[in-house]
């Protein structure tokens, strides 16, 4: 194998000098095999890009939009409408003592970012397809800028939430507290179903279609229109295969405090969330070799 | 041994016939339809010759690439279209992965696979330098640190906070180049990006690529344009249907290319920045329509140009300007001068220059192809579109070039 060029080879002696000769980062480029590590490390290197895709996300959403922001709350607002009066004054759904506009709109917070947040990373890899096939960075970058723009309408959407319980008289207890625990919760199981779901979107678009699907199924799935106890108590931990059913109870435990803790419910659900995340974390690692390739 | 900056050892990528081919551009398709050919028949020739062959619904698009780039060398990768240029540096820009083989770069590495990646519409030019940046690896410090060098060597200070998508092409592609053109790694891989914009800035950029080259920096650099590579590089590969056909001084490598453009011209697609205009085919002809590479003394040739234009255009001109292979510009050809027409209707015109051998006392010659709309930015760009070589007349002076431009017409259809 020869070397290029002898003599045409030219450096300033200056910068030459102050090159960091052998301290430069090393790249070994090999041929992808299977499995691979997660390289956590890298991706915390990348952090800033990260909070730049975000930021460009949040930025974008709402351009040329005649309403704007208020779209994060509109959302939320009439699907609490539209529960109250077919499934709580028409359909009479119980509610576990809760105020059902109250009741209601305690879910569909989670419900929202966890649906944004899976359809937004679901289809994250095939949209940020330029990006891709352009520039090197650790993949994991975009599903998860994509779970964690969703966390700006949340915000928004949550002052409505202030107002509701103030309308109702209802003060939080110091279960609040956990709240950002199951904030972190749906926005992980997002991610894990979003992992999985992005990779597969690269060679398949069929997921595409099936996300928006997969996400009408899992909203009657999850206790949102209904609370959990009309799920007989013997078959709840079996519900909480569904870890939505976790996170929504949690919710509601953690605003208002009337319901029983969730319990066994939530055991379950997180450990669902964590074999999900770790097994989708690895597989996307694995796919992502051929995400170039295949977009 | 320590001033090593890469070292590729037997890189092979293979694709799968249909794996590349969902959810491309129309460059890339029209692109693969003409070289495909090339390939099988190559490989189909050396399959029984010690290469691996992996059957018919396999592409080796590199094999067996070995070479060395030493720090601070600028290293020109040149090839004709889908000899696996930019396959090479996605490989090394970590884009995708190699089939087989390996590589081992010391140093950071930034990548320029194409100018503006990651610019959003919406947003404004400030926003998109800080985005732009933080996609090709720098921090935000760093970014906001040379703001005012990025955007002075943009020359875009009045538009800064408008969106790009007000922009016109050419300042897209300005302000893009200029964030880019400040990325600080060690190493540098550069696909082909100064293909658009006008010519003023196109002379900026390389004087920009100049500074970062002698500033000790590697620069890995793929064009079709010999006379840019001539200027930049100290060094060549070429790359002929995935292998490393020759290495070594940038001079013999440009020769050893000249030779392949000979043997089996190299006809190339551009496409516009906003996709709206593109040159689809190039034909060199002689006078009896048989495709050439020769032009003869006292003979007609016939360049003739697909384009495709998607809108009705109203100031359009395709330009073929001839250099000589050291570069300087011998004479050019105005279709809108020519022919007096400049309105089109959407769809696909051909453009078909005649022209006399007045007697051009050069061995041999390129030549460039360029859409453009209004003023003299190109939207659309073919460097090096094709490649000639000129018999026949035994020159008087031989040092002095002859700059009479040869009579010719241009007929759109």
């Amino acid at each position: 194998m020869a070397t290029l060029s002898g003599e045409a080879w030219r450096v300033d002696p200056e910068v030459a000098a102050a090159a960091p000769g052998p301290v430069l980062p090393h790249v070994s480029i090999r041929p992808a095999r299977g499995w691979t590590a997660l390289n956590l490390g890298e991706l915390w290197q990348y952090r800033e890009l990260l909070l730049f895709l975000i930021w460009r996300d949040i930025k974008v959403r709402y351009k040329q939009t005649a309403l704007g922001a208020a779209w994060a709350i509109l959302q939320p607002v009439f699907s609490m409408v539209v529960f109250s009066l077919f499934f709580g004054r028409l359909a009479k759904v119980p509610s576990d003592g809760i105020p059902y506009p109250v009741f209601a709109y305690c879910a569909l917070l989670p419900w929202q970012l966890f649906a944004y947040a899976l359809t937004e990373s679901s289809n994250s890899v095939v949209a940020n397809e330029r990006l891709i096939t352009k520039v090197y960075f650790p993949r994991l970058v975009i599903p998860i800028a994509g779970v964690l723009a969703g966390l700006v309408d949340f915000s928004i959407a949550f002052s409505v939430l202030i107002f509701l319980m103030l309308r109702y008289g209802i003060v939080p207890t110091w279960t609040i507290a956990t709240l950002p625990l199951f904030v972190l919760l749906a926005i992980l199981t997002a991610l894990a179903a979003g992992l999985w779901l992005s990779a597969l979107n690269v060679q398949y678009r069929d997921v595409r279609y099936t996300v928006g699907f997969l996400t009408q199924i899992w909203l009657f799935l999850s206790p949102v229109a209904y609370p959990s106890s009309l799920v007989p108590e013997r078959w709840r931990p079996l519900y909480g295969l569904n870890p939505m059913a976790g996170v929504v109870e949690g919710f509601r435990w953690a605003l208002v405090g009337k319901t029983a803790p969730p319990g066994a419910m939530l055991a379950v659900s997180v450990m669902v969330v964590l074999l999900l995340l770790v097994g989708g974390l690895f597989y996307f690692r694995r796919m992502e070799n051929s995400f170039a390739d295949v977009i | 041994m320590s001033d090593l900056a890469i070292r590729c050892e037997g890189i092979a990528k293979q694709y799968r016939i249909g794996q590349r081919e969902r959810h491309r551009d129309l460059r890339d398709t029209v692109t693969d339809a003409v070289t495909a050919p090339f390939r099988r028949v190559r490989a189909a020739l050396h399959g029984g010759n010690g290469r691996r062959s992996s059957g018919p619904a396999a592409i080796w698009a590199l094999e067996n690439v070995s070479f060395e780039v030493r720090q601070g060398e600028v290293l020109g990768i040149i090839g004709r279209n889908g000899a696996g240029k930019s396959t090479l540096l996605k490989i090394l820009s970590r884009i995708t992965w190699p089939t087989r083989g390996s590589a081992d770069i010391y140093g950071r590495v930034g990548s320029l696979l194409e100018v503006g990646t990651g610019f959003h519409p919406e947003l404004t030019g400030r926003e998109n330098v800080y985005l732009n940046g933080a996609i090709l690896g720098m921090k935000k410090a760093e970014i906001a640190h040379k703001f005012d060098e990025i955007v002075a060597f943009s020359e875009l200070e009045k538009f800064i906070d408008t969106p790009v998508k007000r922009y016109s092409s050419g300042m897209y592609m300005r302000l893009a180049f200029a964030v880019a053109a400040h990325i600080q790694t060690e190493i540098l891989m550069v696909d082909e990006v100064l293909a658009v914009g006008d010519l003023q800035f196109q002379k900026k950029c390389l004087g920009k690529m100049d500074e970062v080259a002698k500033h000790g920096r590697t620069v890995l650099f793929v064009s079709h344009n010999m006379l840019v590579l001539q200027k930049l590089c100290t060094a060549g590969i070429v790359l002929d249907a995935g292998t490393v056909v020759s290495q070594g001084r940038i001079g013999s490598c440009v020769r050893c290319y000249s030779q392949l453009l000979e043997s089996r011209p190299d006809f190339t697609a551009a496409t516009a920045l906003d996709g709206s205009l593109a040159i689809k085919t190039v034909r060199i002809l002689d006078e009896q329509g048989q495709p050439t590479v020769t032009w003869p003394y006292g003979q007609r040739l016939i360049v003739e140009v697909d384009t495709s234009v998607s809108v009705p255009c109203q100031r359009l001109a395709l330009d073929v300007t001839f250099y000589t292979s050291d570069g300087q510009r011998l004479f050019g050809l105005q279709s809108d001068s020519l022919s007096g027409r400049t309105a089109y209707d959407a769809g696909l015109h051909t453009v078909r220059f005649e022209i006399e051998n007045p007697g051009l006392t050069v061995p041999e010659m390129y030549f460039d192809v360029g859409l453009r709309t209004t003023g003299v930015g190109y939207e659309a760009m073919l460097p090096c579109a094709g490649y000639l070589i000129l018999k026949g007349y035994v020159p008087p002076h031989a040092h002095n070039l002859n700059l009479i431009t040869p009579s010719a017409s241009a007929i759109w259809s």
